[in-house]
């Protein structure tokens, strides 16, 4: 029998039932914190996001965080997937493309006018627009594309490769490559596409002139709180009965399957709402970067997107998004004041990270708990640490 | 064979053998899994006791049929062999380590749930998953990591997890190796108080439990069925001396 838990050191704090038998247990402090201390985190997250930085950043700074809400979007998606489902998704960037490349496409023809090309079809190509540029002309359409065409993709491929159950390293191979064949065909066709340059130059979003302080505010705003909202939904999905399935899934797959679940469409659910959140952070990066290229979802693009969960913790609900905020600030602010030295800063920090607190930094408050001597006997004997097997990449 | 014992729900096997690239690890076992009873299957290693079990719930393929309320198990994926109500454990324990022990039974019990509620998180505990509690004796445990049980716990857990599966057969891959003699009592105890309409199976290498609480036995050797019968019918059996040399031998003889 080749069953076997693989319990990763990842931090999956399955919240808590209430205590069999008595009903006190419901309104313990231990308790309520556990099951709605993630909702105080992210009232704060969304008091600092939503009240704190529009009233205290500059524009351009705000522009900023708000670029880092998006990739904190699809980060949300990947804790979901690789952080409790276990699939370690190195080609988000795909994903975050579509969405990204829907959002700019509809922002480019109505730069260009009703009826009219994008410009670079001009420039590049003999002035012909392909058809299936047509519908994102609708502002509807696009907002619905910006949704099911990452769901419907990610289905197709998700159900083929999960179906036949590919894991591990395999999985993230061909979730790699991907990236890498999206990129490169989105390169090659500059005609449609625009290539290498990507689609830029914006003027309006959804009529609004992107220019108006108070419109780039406003995209802020959006992104800020898609962040909150995708918390929210994230949140709950971990609490949920289908959050205890995925990370039973995720331990023990073989498992599962004895009772009675087919494990591939636990995961699907999983790798499904991780792309259309992929999706949303791009739609919403394209305005707020006021460009989307190859370079934003190549699988250089991934691996980004995946390094900030890593530093974060990818189990913890907190964990993937401010670690994406947190590798993004990183990569545009402080390099501006180290330019030379932050690259291998940035290595060093996850060199450190992956060897010393392989959970991420927001397993470290777990860690420094449990080696602080305990208050109370009774404390003491509720804490047991499970023994972990070494880490697990996937 | 005692008639009264048919129930409905019985599990009959023809002539099922599975070929591992040419080896053939089980040929042409015909066996019937009787209603309300615990069915021990025993054998020397490498008799094939597991693989039937493997190839009775999805794990390996096997050619032959496999009869349980009108459908093959043979030609059904292990999960929709559970959803139809057969169940199993395995030799090593396997509970999810960092789930608690209510959460275990939590899923198991969730087969029968609807795909949309496993997205609201559980409001109260299931009654039948508090009963389960209560049968495998792990009430006062109810809230701590599966990962901290004791071995014996762990393998109780697992049967708790089969009851609120609802399973109507279940297959026991060695449950009480490596338990004290108070757990193996004990478990001989919980499986007599369960078993009701069950079709309990055992794999099992102890003779002195099996004695105590075997129905009937299956007793399996190089891939056939050797012998079949009561305890009794078993020991004076023979072939089945012959293939357990001293062992069942001496057994029979104090039996």
């Amino acid at each position: 029998m080749t069953t076997t838990i693989d319990t990763t050191e990842a931090s999956d704090t399955v919240e808590a039932t209430p205590p069999v038998g008595t009903t006190a247990g419901r309104f313990s402090p231990a308790y309520l914190f556990k099951t709605y201390g993630g909702l105080v985190g992210i009232a704060l997250v969304a008091i600092v996001l939503l009240v704190w930085a529009p009233n205290s950043l500059t524009a351009f700074r705000l522009g900023n965080l708000g670029k880092y809400c998006a990739w904190a979007i699809a980060a949300v998606g990947i804790g979901l997937a690789w952080g409790r489902g276990g699939m370690l998704v190195m080609g988000q960037g795909v994903f975050f493309g579509l969405g990204g490349y829907a959002m700019a496409m509809h922002m480019k023809l109505e730069a260009a006018g009703p009826g009219k090309v994008p410009d670079f079809m001009v420039l590049y190509g003999d002035a012909t627009m392909p058809s299936w540029w047509e519908p994102f002309r609708s502002g509807a359409f696009t907002i619905f594309a910006i949704f099911a065409i990452p769901a419907l993709i990610s289905f197709i491929l998700g159900y083929a490769i999960l179906k036949r159950r590919v894991k591990g390293a395999y999985f993230a191979i061909l979730t790699q490559a991907l990236a890498v064949a999206f990129a490169t065909l989105l390169v090659a066709t500059i005609k449609q596409t625009g290539g290498f340059n990507g689609l830029n130059t914006f003027t309006t979003v959804f009529g609004q002139n992107m220019y108006d302080p108070d419109v780039k505010k406003n995209l802020y705003m959006v992104a800020a709180a898609m962040l909150i909202v995708c918390l929210l939904i994230s949140w709950q999905l971990y609490r949920s009965r289908y959050g205890e399935l995925l990370v039973a899934t995720r331990d023990a797959e073989e498992r599962i399957r004895f009772l009675g679940y087919d494990p591939a469409n636990i995961k699907l659910v999983a790798f499904v709402i991780a792309a259309v959140m992929a999706s949303l952070g791009g739609a919403l990066f394209a305005p707020l970067a006021g460009i989307i290229s190859p370079s934003n979802v190549d699988a250089t693009a991934s691996i980004m997107l995946l390094a900030g969960v890593a530093l974060g913790g990818r189990a913890s609900l907190f964990g993937a998004a401010l670690g994406a905020i947190a590798v993004g600030y990183g990569q545009s602010t402080l390099s501006e004041q180290f330019p030379t030295q932050w690259t291998y800063f940035q290595g060093a920090l996850f060199i450190v990270v992956m060897l010393f607190l392989p959970g991420g930094i927001a397993s470290l408050w777990r860690k420094v708990s449990a080696a602080l001597p305990k208050r109370s006997p009774k404390e003491a004997t509720v804490d047991v640490t499970v023994p972990t097997q070494t880490e697990a990449v996937a | 064979m005692t008639a009264s014992f048919l129930g409905e729900d019985y599990l009959e096997v023809r002539g099922l053998t599975v070929d591992f690239d040419g080896f053939k690890a089980i040929s042409g076992v015909d066996v019937t899994f009787l209603q309300g009873r615990l069915h021990f299957l025993i054998g020397p290693n490498g008799a094939g006791k597991t693989t039937l079990v493997d190839a009775l719930t999805g794990l390996v393929h096997g050619t032959g049929t496999a009869g349980f309320r009108g459908q093959d198990l043979l030609s059904m994926k292990s999960h929709k062999i559970v959803r139809l109500g057969v169940g199993r454990t395995f030799q090593t324990a396997t509970v999810f380590e960092q789930l608690t022990v209510l959460q275990n039974l939590d899923i198991a019990a969730g087969l029968h749930r609807k795909a949309a509620g496993l997205l609201l998180s559980r409001r109260k505990v299931p009654e039948s998953v508090e009963q389960a509690l209560e049968t495998i004796g792990l009430t006062a445990l109810a809230n701590r990591p599966a990962g901290i049980l004791a071995h014996g716990q762990k393998q109780w857990l697992e049967v708790g997890m089969l009851l609120v599966q609802d399973a109507k057969v279940m297959f026991l891959d060695e449950t009480v190796a490596g338990m004290s003699s108070e757990e193996r009592e004990e478990t001989g105890e919980l499986l007599k108080r369960i078993v009701g309409d069950r079709t309990i199976v055992v794999i099992e290498h102890d003779m002195e439990f099996m004695r105590r609480y075997a129905d009937f036995v299956t007793v399996m050797h190089g891939g056939k069925v050797l012998a079949e019968g009561t305890v009794a019918e078993v020991q004076a059996d023979t072939k089945v001396q012959e293939v357990y040399l001293g062992t069942v031998t001496e057994v029979a003889a104090d039996a």
